[in-house]
């Protein structure tokens, strides 16, 4: 089976993002930049697919500028047998991000898509299901377990209230929770070798001619700051305050 | 002059807080969009039970659809089910509550509507434009959407619930075809008699520090109960197991602002922070003076959770 990763390149979750001195943007000096966490725990997924000889070949896909491609060769480094950067400067909308993954899965002959359920800069968590829906397949999202037996897949999802395990016929777009694996690093014999895997670059333009997006950010400011709390020195001083100041018990 | 439709969550035959702060985000949202028509729409195995109507300003109509199949249905089959009633009111704006079953089935409305769509909206400034955090909560993003239809997820606790009053004609729909190539075979959700953690108005919260499963039974357990708080966790608690998934308070789990929150032995990292930060008080209780956390609390103690959480159970 072949498998689909589609990963995104975002700022290290590490850094607390700070908003520029007019608001145009974030403040990008000095940021490094890492494949978004879930997409890595979906490369390391279909790593431990492949090691279990359930997949046989898997593709990263990326969209953005030429710099993407380091973290397509971090997931290649990772283990991933070849990636295709769809390369634009435009600013992607989840639409159309959607459009243009879908598009490259129906063209080439891939089994399912593994993907994270999110990414941690734009937090919008809708790109899977939007692929799904395109493709008019199921999305098994959030999931915290695979297994893959015949061209079922049987999977744990967390949701509200608990754990639901769903079992789909593939093809579908499956989504990674946080849960379901701690991602291996790279070693840097991997990272030599990655870089002779074969790597595409196509102009996203020819895979879709319309990138324009109907969705535009007008500016960026900081969450409202909270007031200085008070540093208390016993349990007895904290409840009178939160009684007595606070009037919250 | 256009219709909104939007997706009502229930759960035991009851309304949940959350869709009823995504009715105050779609009344706010239909007022600047010359909106005539708000309509609901609720699914699940049995929802004519629902005990109140769905009923505010310019609800005339609700739609109930029933199935056994619906008790956990799949997104595929619950999109297009709300899709052919967008489709029949000609309804140009979709709108859900930033739930699980919010997340799973509005991207793929919006697809089908040929919609863009803004998740997790903090508030409407007008038609168009619209508040909505990044980074983790570090950031708040001002967004115009500008596409025909548009589909919106709303982050409840942004909106007060909506007051519901009055009662319209419901239209009961039972016929549902399974278009699904996936069945859901198991579900754990244990009941609880504490109360939900999006909707509680105390969150006692624990982290790593409390280092094992029974600790966190011993000592936080009943402070929450005595407070009748909802329990939450962070994300290395969930991961050592000494709490469920579903308890997670973060940028990737629950988002939650209680009047009272209190974080115990969590050091707070920038993404729980984003799931928390907006609670009325904040309380923090860790022996590590130097915790994030301190940063974001209106009351500290630099104290072992040990020596004193069993201390504040007896005096609260």
């Amino acid at each position: 089976m072949k498998v689909l990763v589609p990963i995104k390149r975002v700022p290290d979750y590490r850094l607390k993002i700070q908003v520029n001195s007019d608001g145009s943007d974030i403040n990008k000096d000095g940021i490094k930049w890492i494949v978004n966490p879930f997409d890595e725990i979906a490369v390391e997924e279909a790593l431990k697919l492949k090691e279990a000889g359930i997949v046989t070949e898997i593709t990263v896909l990326s969209i953005g500028e030429s710099n993407t491609k380091e973290q397509l060769i971090y997931a290649m480094a990772m283990g991933a047998d070849k990636s295709i950067l769809l390369k634009t400067s435009e600013y992607i909308d989840s639409l159309t991000a959607s459009k243009l993954i879908a598009e490259y899965f129906k063209n080439n002959d891939f089994n399912f898509i593994l993907m994270g359920k999110q990414s941690i800069d734009s937090d919008a968590s809708q790109t899977p299901q939007m692929i799904a829906e395109i493709l008019d397949i199921d999305n098994l999202s959030f999931i915290s377990d695979l297994k893959i037996e015949g061209s079922s897949a049987t999977v744990v999802r967390e949701v509200d209230g608990g754990l639901e395990t769903v079992k789909a016929n593939l093809p579908a777009v499956i989504s990674t929770d946080l849960r379901l694996n701690e991602p291996r690093y790279t070693s840097l014999p991997g990272i030599m070798k990655a870089r002779k895997k074969p790597f595409d670059e196509i102009e996203a333009v020819t895979v879709l001619a319309d990138l324009k997006s109907s969705i535009s950010i007008n500016n960026f400011k900081a969450p409202p700051a909270r007031a200085a709390g008070k540093m208390l020195k016993s349990i007895d001083e904290l409840v009178d305050c939160l009684k007595n100041e606070a009037k919250v018990l | 002059m256009s219709k909104l439709v939007i997706f009502i969550e229930t759960k035991n035959g009851e309304v949940l807080k959350s869709s009823l702060s995504a009715l105050t985000a779609a009344k706010e949202i239909a007022s600047l969009n010359s909106i005539s028509e708000i309509i609901p729409v609720l699914a699940n195995e049995s929802v004519s039970s629902v005990s109140s109507t769905i009923s505010t300003d310019l609800i005339t109509k609700s739609y109930f659809v029933e199935s056994a199949d619906l008790k956990n249905p799949t997104p595929k089959n619950l999109t297009n089910i709300i899709y052919s009633i967008i489709e029949k009111e000609s309804a140009s704006i979709f709108v859900a509550a930033n739930t699980v079953i919010g997340k799973d089935i509005a991207p793929r409305i919006a697809v089908k509507m040929n919609a863009n769509q803004l998740s997790d909206i903090l508030s409407v400034n007008s038609d168009s434009s619209f508040d909505r955090p990044m980074y983790a909560g570090n950031v708040i993003a001002n967004v115009s959407i500008n596409s025909d239809n548009k589909v919106f997820t709303v982050r409840p606790t942004a909106f007060d619930p909506a007051v519901l009053s009055g009662s319209n004609s419901a239209e009961l729909i039972s016929d549902y075809t399974n278009s699904s190539n996936s069945e859901v075979i198991s579900v754990d959700k244990p009941e609880s008699s504490r109360p939900e953690l999006a909707d509680a108005e105390i969150v006692v919260s624990g982290g790593r520090a409390f280092a094992s499963k029974e600790n966190f039974e011993k000592i936080l357990y009943p402070l929450a109960d005595k407070l009748g708080a909802a329990i939450g966790a962070s994300r290395a608690a969930v991961d050592s197991g000494y709490a469920p998934n579903d308890w997670q308070i973060g940028q990737t789990g629950k988002v939650v602002a209680p009047k009272l929150y209190i974080a115990i032995g969590i050091s707070g990292a920038i993404q729980h922070l984003a799931g928390m930060k907006d609670s009325k008080v904040i309380v923090a209780i860790n022996k590590d003076s130097e915790a994030p956390i301190f940063e974001l609390a209106d009351y500290g103690l630099v104290a072992d959770l040990f020596d004193v959480v069993e201390e504040l159970t007896s005096k609260v």
